[in-house]
């Protein structure tokens, strides 16, 4: 994968708006942004109702997501276009669903809803249906998630790369500051793990730096290129973000993202812990 | 509005009153409004909150009213400003409880 494949710039998405086979998706947690005006033409993913599970905590299965796709009317040879609010956090993570469910060919929108608006391009409040399709989704992909088993043994082995900002990494905050701080699990990070907060992979506008910064900003955060890593954060949007980074801009092979993340592994009974700004040791 | 809660991601509705079970003894609120340089509250400007060696901590976009919230901990911060009106920072120094900032934006 490589930059011209994974992402398309806004001056393209706004050229292409109404191509045949191209279907932009705006996902967000909260779709109350969509609903105050969107790109023309995009339909809406909720994060939290579309694409979890709502019993479990674990991801729509194969069969719901067919359903989900053929609902909203995305084909199998559609290319799909993601944008988001949050720097395209969720809209990155509804990509590696879509790879990790087998779409061919998925592009997320550089700078996403941001640089959208910064921009100031238009936006409508249209309401978008597309006639329904036959959907058929590929077995998980799971060359691309981690889960909590292969995280731990990965301490110490593989490269762990923790993308949540440098205060939760040391453990003084325990989620990210836009939410409030109070909750169950322990603060830290998972030892041996490196800090490159995904936001130092994008400009302040939300499109992604060049492919030799983004190189530059791994190699000097001490990424092994020759080991497997896995992305984390605290609930796996940030790192999807890190994740597209790495495997899709960047080329690199056998990246995985642990969606589980910090909500999981900072709950962990018996598991080590590392505080303050250094990895620590295994 | 629903309090934000840890299965989520996404910045809340910066206009709605703070969570009732929200502890201010413990809780370090920075908030405050983003204006133009001719004192209008901005709405829909995106916030970034900066850490004390100005790395990207969280963002928010402004209610309709301009208005933004961060739940941080005590310390230096730097907010920083981006809107079709132009971009600001204005530093602060936090402590526990509500910490108000302005912010203006000009061009």
């Amino acid at each position: 994968m490589s930059r011209d494949t994974a992402l398309v710039s806004a001056d393209w998405a706004e050229k292409n708006l109404d191509a045949p086979g191209v279907v932009f998706v705006e996902v967000d947690e909260d779709t109350s942004a969509y609903d105050t005006g969107h790109i023309a033409g995009a339909i809406k993913l909720d994060w939290k109702t579309d694409l979890q599970d709502q019993v479990r905590r674990d991801f729509v299965n194969k069969s719901q997501f067919e359903a989900l796709l053929s609902e909203r009317g995305i084909s199998n040879d559609d290319t799909v276009v993601l944008y988001g609010g949050n720097n395209n956090w969720f809209a990155a993570y509804a990509y590696w669903y879509f790879k990790l469910y087998g779409h061919r060919d998925v592009k997320l929108l550089d700078g996403g809803r941001k640089k959208w608006e910064l921009d100031a391009r238009p936006l409508v409040r249209d309401a978008v249906t597309r006639p329904a399709t036959q959907y058929v989704a590929q077995e998980p992909d799971t060359s691309i998630r981690a889960f909590r088993d292969e995280v731990v043994a990965a301490i110490g082995t593989k490269n762990l790369v923790d993308v949540r900002s440098p205060d939760e990494f040391a453990g003084r905050l325990l989620a990210p500051a836009h939410l409030p701080q109070e909750q169950a699990q322990r603060a830290g990070h998972i030892p041996t793990a490196i800090s490159v907060p995904w936001s130092k992979a994008a400009n302040e506008d939300g499109t992604f730096k060049s492919d030799d910064e983004l190189r530059r900003i791994y190699a000097d955060a001490g990424l092994d290129d020759s080991r497997e890593t896995i992305a984390y954060c605290r609930i796996g949007e940030r790192s999807s973000h890190s994740w597209f980074v790495l495997q899709e801009l960047l080329g690199h092979r056998n990246v995985k993202n642990y969606d589980g993340s910090w909500t999981e592994y900072g709950s962990l009974v018996g598991v080590p812990v590392a505080l303050g700004d250094e990895p620590g040791e295994a | 509005m629903t309090a934000p809660t840890a299965a989520g991601c996404a910045a809340p509705d910066q206009a709605a009153p703070l969570p009732a079970s929200l502890d201010l003894e413990k809780e370090t609120v920075i908030t405050g409004v983003v204006r133009s340089d001719a004192g209008e509250a901005v709405p829909g400007a995106y916030v970034r909150l900066l850490d004390s060696t100005g790395e990207f901590t969280a963002e928010v976009v402004t209610s309709p009213a301009g208005q933004f919230r961060f739940f941080a901990a005590p310390g230096s911060w730097t907010l920083r400003a981006l809107s079709r009106h132009g971009n600001g920072d204005t530093a602060v120094t936090a402590a526990r409880g509500i910490n108000e900032v302005a912010v203006t934006v000009a061009s």
